[in-house]
């Protein structure tokens, strides 16, 4: 079974990663920025696989396992930021949040 | 004809990975996003499925897909979906500065590939049909990345055990919020 060559899915991982740093640097809601923060992960998580698959090796994938643990550590402490912000009755906007002072 | 048919899967498969991140990019409203990116993750684990890593494509549609965006639709309905366009009132230095960079970002990545790796990338290593089920995975997983295992475990609990704090000290804190006062008087009588 010989598919695309693993250069070409190296070229997808770069173009999401390079999706989700033009959404984390150009979007003020903080919920679209975590999801995009997730694009740029997981396009990193497909370059693993790619390259484990490339090296015949295994390492890779628990690698990307260990990302994707991570990842969900990630939304879950933003989710809870996001919710607490919203709490306050601030407003949701990456660029209005300028100090931490509660 | 089998080679056919997995090209034309990943054409299928990228183009809709493509595809969703960029529309989880520009839609205005969160309440669209975040399916988009469940389409985005779906096509992700069929690109795993291609590269052998059957496990991973798996946990991908469990854990994410499942788990993490439903966390993501419940917390985006309790905020409401508060549109906030992107593009609104002209593009700016920042959005300006933003596509830049990203830009940059993506010709840095590809260059980097292309000169670093350009003929070593099209022959992979020959693998057996175990590779990448979830046997192999969990014996790798257990013994030579035990420490991996365990410090993910680690992360896992304190970002719970934090994410709690946060939200009980949030609840603390606000003393205008009609509807936590009320829990709050409901809870200590």
């Amino acid at each position: 079974m010989r598919g695309p060559d693993v250069a070409w899915y190296l070229a997808v991982a770069a173009f999401l990663f390079a999706t989700g740093a033009l959404g984390v640097l150009l979007r003020r809601s903080p919920l679209i920025v975590l999801l995009s923060l997730e694009i740029m992960l997981n396009g990193a998580n497909l370059a693993l696989i790619a390259f484990s698959r490339l090296h015949g090796e295994s390492s890779g994938q628990i690698f990307a396992l260990a990302v994707m643990a991570v990842a969900a550590s990630e939304v879950v402490v933003g989710l809870g930021l996001i919710v607490a912000i919203a709490r306050k009755r601030l407003d949701l906007d990456v660029d209005k949040l300028s100090f931490l002072r509660g | 004809m089998a080679n056919v048919l997995v090209w034309a899967v990943w054409i299928v498969a990228a183009f809709s990975c493509l595809a969703s991140g960029i529309a989880v990019v520009s839609f205005s409203n969160p309440f669209y996003s975040a399916p988009a990116l469940i389409g985005n993750l779906a096509s992700l684990a069929v690109l795993y499925l291609l590269l052998s890593a059957e496990f991973v494509a798996a946990g991908q549609v469990l854990v994410y897909a499942g788990a993490v965006m439903v966390m993501f639709l419940f917390v985006t309905a309790y905020l409401g979906g508060r549109a906030d366009a992107p593009w609104a009132g002209g593009p700016t230095w920042q959005q300006f500065g933003a596509v830049l960079a990203a830009g940059a970002i993506l010709v840095e990545v590809i260059v980097v590939i292309g000169l670093k790796a350009g003929g070593r990338l099209s022959h992979e290593a020959r693998i057996d049909s175990g590779f990448g089920s979830p046997h192999r995975i969990g014996r790798v997983f257990l013994t030579d990345h035990l420490l991996a295992f365990e410090i993910t475990s680690i992360v896992l609990l304190v970002a719970a055990v934090g994410s709690v704090i946060l939200g009980a000290h949030s609840r603390r804190s606000d003393t205008t919020g009609d509807l936590v006062h009320s829990e709050e008087a409901g809870a200590r009588p």
